[in-house]
């Protein structure tokens, strides 16, 4: 068992994970009801990396997240509640149904928001981390990224700033094997995304992200290096999406039998349960028990989503400024 | 105390002061203070003209050299302000919005609602516009216009000292990115700047000169040449009103209409080029809400479409002048 984390974390890891999961399946199913409007990107298969990494965090710590953003949200500490009801487009979600799945955000957890751009988060967690350094109050800012933005400039800038300045910030490359369609095999130049980070004068480390134990690990020690002001450190997870791009891609550019063979031998809930009963120190009851309240919280936001109002004719046009 | 000093001297004295003031107000840019690890001096450049030369070492810690990389840094302002910060970031020149935009129009303007009014980023952009320096044509546009359009940004575009100090100090003050338009012709223009701390708020537009014969709205180095207009055509007989707007967003449409409503004849003298410029913005303003007061049609000068050439002999010709004002203020006022 790792070194660092007690029964009661076991159980909060495998809490956030199966909210994650439980979130997404459910999304996706009622995404093909024709319920749901606009674009939904699912991070179901990837639970682990967020879990692992936003643990180290605290509410003052800040993350940048991805169109692909609901599993960091979950696991930095934004309400599923409020964010089930922003995806169905209602005014009591966590923008007020102004931004939508692929703009959640919560400041008031770190949470700097899912974002539309492709590689937009590693410039302003660059910022979040100069104000940690600036004050010296040994906060952080993890930019979770993809395997597409590996490729954008924004994220070599970013990269490279943060040596610069010698900044508080971790840069975690989930690379999901596919940026849409294209193959990271075929998009990223060099073997691996981790290889990138000698050109930026940080430490790369690849981390198996179905291991939630292994995540932990890793990000612990970027993490703890970054906040006594040892700089910057790339981590690339290597992982997979169980879903498409985005809802309704069929995906026929995947291998056929693909995802499933990976639900039966990777999935990280599947191996964590395996690996924290596998001594009795927690039992599978007590993960079933976490099931059911996850899917019974779930359900209810759901529910509530649905019943909660749109917002009114005059949300239009305000938030625009502070005062203008 | 009211002494003269430059246009630069004034945005300078606004970054000292505020910087003094609050020790959140951070300053960044490319060579802000110019010589970070190299083997000279410290500070020595003070940015690309010294606009922000000495305040490296007035304020340790708080003026950021940065790699050229406006994405990065561009943003990294914005996550700054985000996190408790005020950042005033340097676009050297505007043109170079074009490798950072995102970060501007598509993170910082669009926060506050997209996230449901739940995030602040006070950030200020400092940049560097306009023609007259042979800089040609990626060094030498306008493009307030393109920030103007975006709904989350503010901009603004001092003419003069007295504006140029007050503006800043209400940029960095302000809690909404603000895009804060520098002419680099207009840095050794010379005025008189209170030596004490001052705000001009965002929204009030100036009236420069005041006449009843025809109305010239006039944006950054074009408040000048409408002065310049304006004298020459007072001793002709016509009488202008000069409205120098000083934000472009927010726009202080009252003031505009109103002096409208008393000439009837309106002359938008903007820098940019023509299509979709402030200059088509305002005329468009005064058609739909002064259209009953209209005694002629508005005409719009300002730079042709192209892109800003090299060599003075065409440079010259691309830049709006005194001359072409005093020529469209002319036919607005003898159109029968």
């Amino acid at each position: 068992m790792s070194e660092t984390l007690n029964r009661e974390s076991l159980l909060e890891a495998y809490r956030t994970m199966r909210t994650i999961r439980e979130f997404e399946e459910r999304v996706h199913n009622d995404f093909a009801t024709g319920e749901i409007p606009g674009f939904v990107h699912l991070y179901a298969g990837e639970e682990a990396s967020a879990t692992g990494v936003c643990m180290h965090l605290t509410g003052d710590d800040y993350i940048a997240s991805t169109h692909r953003g609901h599993g960091h949200c979950i696991a930095k500490g934004v309400d599923p509640v409020g964010m089930m009801a922003e995806i169905w487009g209602k005014a009591t979600g966590t923008c007020k149904g102004k931004g939508g799945s692929m703009h959640i955000a919560d400041l008031e957890v770190g949470m700097l928001g899912a974002n539309g751009i492709v590689g937009g988060g590693g410039p302003l967690i660059c910022g979040t981390a100069l104000a940690s350094k600036i004050r010296g109050d040994r906060t952080v800012g993890v930019c979770f990224f993809g395997d597409g933005a590996s490729n954008q400039g924004t994220i070599f800038e970013a990269m490279n700033l943060a040596t610069v300045w010698n900044l508080p910030a971790i840069f975690v490359a989930e690379n999901n094997g596919y940026a849409e369609a294209t193959s990271s095999t075929f998009s990223v130049a060099c073997d691996n995304i981790a290889d990138r980070a000698s050109a930026f004068g940080m430490p790369g480390v690849i981390v198996d992200g179905f291991d939630f134990f292994a995540v932990h690990e890793a990000a612990g020690e970027a993490i703890r290096r970054a906040r006594d002001g040892g700089g910057p450190t790339l981590i690339e997870m290597k992982l997979s999406r169980y879903y498409g791009h985005f809802e309704g891609d069929q995906q026929t550019y995947r291998a056929p039998g693909e995802v499933q063979k990976l639900r039966e031998t990777k999935d990280c809930l599947l191996q964590f349960r395996k690996r924290v009963t596998a001594n009795g120190e927690i039992t599978g009851e007590q993960l079933d028990a976490i099931d059911a309240e996850v899917k019974a919280m779930i359900d209810g936001s759901v529910v509530k989503a649905k019943a909660d109002p749109k917002p009114a004719a005059a949300d239009l046009m305000t938030d625009v400024y502070v005062s203008y | 105390m009211a002494r003269k000093i430059t246009y630069q001297q004034a945005i300078n004295e606004a970054l000292d002061q505020e910087m003094a003031r609050d020790q959140t107000v951070i300053v960044m840019g490319e060579d802000n203070a110019g010589g970070a690890g190299s083997p000279g001096e410290d500070d020595a450049w003070g940015g690309v003209l010294g606009v922000t030369k000495g305040l490296f070492h007035k304020h340790p810690g708080r003026v950021l050299d940065t790699p050229i990389s406006e994405s990065g840094f561009i943003g990294a302002a914005v996550g700054a302000a985000c996190n408790g910060m005020r950042p005033v970031a340097e676009l050297m020149f505007v043109d170079f919005m074009g490798v950072c935009f995102d970060q501007i129009f598509n993170q910082a303007a669009k926060f506050k609602y997209m996230f449901g009014g739940k995030a602040e980023t006070p950030v200020v952009i400092r940049t560097m516009y306009g023609a007259g320096f042979r800089a040609a044509a990626q060094h030498s546009q306008c493009l307030y216009n393109i920030f103007t359009h975006i709904p989350g940004l503010k901009v603004v575009v001092p003419s003069n000292p007295y504006d140029a100090k007050g503006l800043l100090i209400q940029s960095i003050r302000d809690n909404d990115p603000v895009i804060f338009m520098e002419h680099k012709v207009l840095y050794t223009m010379e005025g008189e700047v209170p030596e004490e701390v001052y705000t001009v708020p965002f929204g009030e537009a100036a009236v420069v000169r005041e006449g009843d014969d025809v109305t010239i709205v006039a944006i950054g180095r074009m408040v000048s040449f409408a002065q310049e207009a304006a004298a020459s055509l007072q001793k002709k007989g016509i009488h202008c009103e000069i409205i120098d707007p000083r934000t472009t967003s927010p726009l202080d449409e009252d003031t505009i209409l109103e002096s409208v409503e008393n000439t009837g004849r309106l002359v938008v003298v903007d820098e940019s080029n023509p299509r979709c410029s402030m200059a088509s913005d305002i005329a468009g303003l005064v058609a739909q809400k002064a259209f009953g007061a209209l005694k002629a049609p508005i005409e719009q000068v300002t730079a042709p479409h192209v892109p800003v050439p090299f060599t003075d002999a065409l440079e010259d010709l691309y830049i709006p002048n005194a001359a072409a004002i005093e020529a469209a203020v002319t036919r607005v006022k003898e159109y029968r």
